[in-house]
């Protein structure tokens, strides 16, 4: 490619979202939009690598994709109500001509991220629909990233959108009342996203970083849309409080290093201090809510010198808030994780009591390797070893399995006797 | 504006009649007063329902609903709002919502 297409591309890639986003609202067609954005793409590159790159990219993208989409309405026989569209359009035209730099109108971009996140949307597709139409990803990254095919992916797309346009998900920022639950929803498609890359429970890799990066972009952009949402700003500060962790969770080999054995130096001071900043901004509101709560935890992780150095006994108050704020038995395990290092094993025995007793959890491995962990540090040394057995019934990863099972029969070949169990990585 | 189908699916038992007539007459006239109502019926229990298929020529036809589930359609609402949020509140507010499930369908316009 020719240094002047590829200034044209990564132009176009800058002003994508803001112009799709846009492009929406005026067209009222999410599908239609979508295609007149890629006849536009074809149409930049050719322009843009013969032209140089227009002063507002962004309307020069907005007024092709909007005649494109004009031209498809008139060659689409089959639609029903194309010439009142058609009417609409061409009414409208000189005001949407008028209207400023897309990239300037912010609204349109939180307006398409609630439709992306619609409730009405299967999750998958929620989470397909926001990193193609926000992201930066292509479908075939996004594919690939999900570990499904090219075009089992596009489908998923054409479907969404196509559910958006018939069903007429509606293209606003919800009212008052509604909007706390659906930016919830909105909240947990970017954590997921973020979680899809951190964990990757797939695939050849163990981090995604691609994901991590496209969770972190969109909820910064999101972050900068709501200002006055601090649980919007305390999932930033998590991701990035978590993310600078990345080049010290994974070895040599790509075999994932647990917390208390990274080091320590390769974490990414940039992404601590901005994060811990975040958190405070967030903090300072006095709306604290579970990302915020989260992220205070990870920020205690991150600035500990050592796992021997590590506030565990405020992490365990911070666990009690959470599991207050959003009740969980899995957080009651972290709790119980946290205490036993502040407060003693048998602290951290009474609060996994009622867990266990509840069953909930009966085949969640970490639950049954913080129990063994504790009963061991208690010195009970067979129920221990029933417990670590029993987490190594509940592991599918092999890897893992055999290092439970070896823990079970007391020939440990760790030097330290207390892995953390909780699934900090 | 689009229409919407709101089909009310019951528990085996259906709509317990009667008595409860009452929540459902309000709810029709509150749509009514919105200027959102199309139309809206109960249906009969699903054991008076016959089924018709027509296959390689030759009629069938059998007793019951068509799908045997748990949870039968009793009732629907046809309204005319705006979008699928406005036909989701109105859902939401259907009488005995706990024990029903209701469907939200948008309508084809035909030119």
């Amino acid at each position: 490619m020719s240094s002047a297409s590829a200034a044209a591309e990564a132009a176009f890639r800058r002003e994508r979202a803001a112009v799709l986003a846009t492009l929406i609202r005026q067209l009222g067609d999410f599908q239609l939009a979508e295609d007149a954005l890629q006849d536009a793409f074809a149409a930049a590159i050719v322009a843009w690598g013969r032209n140089g790159v227009p002063q507002r990219p962004g309307a020069w993208i907005t007024t092709t994709a909007r005649r494109r989409a004009i031209d498809r309405l008139r060659r689409e026989r089959g639609l029903a109500d194309r010439v009142e569209r058609l009417r609409v359009l061409a009414e409208r035209e000189a005001a949407f001509a008028e209207e400023p730099e897309p990239s300037a109108i912010v609204d349109d971009r939180l307006r398409l991220i609630f439709t992306c996140c619609h409730p009405a949307l299967a999750l998958e597709a929620r989470v397909a629909l926001t990193l193609r139409s926000l992201g930066g990803l292509t479908t075939e990254q996004i594919a690939r990233a999900f570990l499904v095919s090219d075009s089992a992916m596009a489908q998923r797309l054409v479907r969404a959108r196509r559910k958006i346009d018939i069903a007429r998900i509606p293209y606003r920022v919800p009212a008052d009342e509604e909007l706390p639950e659906r930016l919830g929803g909105v909240l947990a498609v970017l954590y997921l996203i973020f979680n899809e890359g951190w964990s990757a429970s797939g695939g050849e890799r163990l981090v995604r970083g691609e994901l991590c990066d496209e969770a972190i972009r969109l909820t910064r952009m999101l972050a900068r849309l709501m200002p006055d949402e601090p649980e919007v700003t305390g999932l930033l500060a998590l991701m990035l409080l978590h993310d600078s962790r990345r080049a010290a969770r994974v070895d040599a080999h790509g075999a994932l290093v647990l917390l208390e054995d990274q080091d320590r130096s390769l974490w990414d001071r940039g992404r601590i201090r901005e994060g811990e900043r975040l958190l405070e901004a967030a903090l300072a509101r006095g709306e604290v809510g579970p990302y915020q709560l989260q992220a205070a935890i990870a920020a205690l992780h991150a600035t500990a010198p050592s796992v021997q150095e590590t506030d565990f006994g405020q992490i365990a108050g911070l666990y009690a808030l959470l599991a207050r704020a959003a009740p969980s038995p899995v957080v009651e395990v972290n709790r119980a994780v946290a205490l036993g290092r502040s407060d003693g094993p048998d602290a951290g025995l009474a609060v996994l009591a009622p867990v266990l007793a509840g069953g909930a959890l009966d085949d969640y491995a970490p639950l049954h390797a913080a129990h063994a962990d504790l009963l061991e540090r208690a010195g009970d040394a067979a129920g221990a070893s029933a417990a670590w057995a029993r987490a190594a019934a509940c592991t599918d990863n092999a890897v893992e399995r055999a290092a439970l099972e070896l823990r079970s029969a007391g020939t440990c070949a760790r030097p330290r006797p207390s892995r953390p169990p909780a699934r900090s990585r | 504006m689009p229409e919407y189908m709101l089909l009310i699916h019951a528990p085996e038992d259906g709509f317990s009649r009667g008595e409860t007539s009452a929540p459902w007459l309000a709810y029709t006239q509150a749509l009514q007063e919105a200027g959102a109502y199309v139309a809206g019926n109960a249906l009969q229990p699903a054991e008076t329902a016959t089924t018709l298929r027509v296959r390689d020529g030759e009629t069938v036809i059998s007793d019951g609903p068509f799908a045997d589930t748990k949870e039968l359609l009793a009732g629907y609402y046809k309204i005319d709002v705006p979008d699928l949020d406005a036909a989701l509140a109105w859902a939401a507010r259907i009488p005995q919502i706990e024990r029903n499930t209701v469907e939200v369908r948008p309508v084809v316009v035909y030119a």
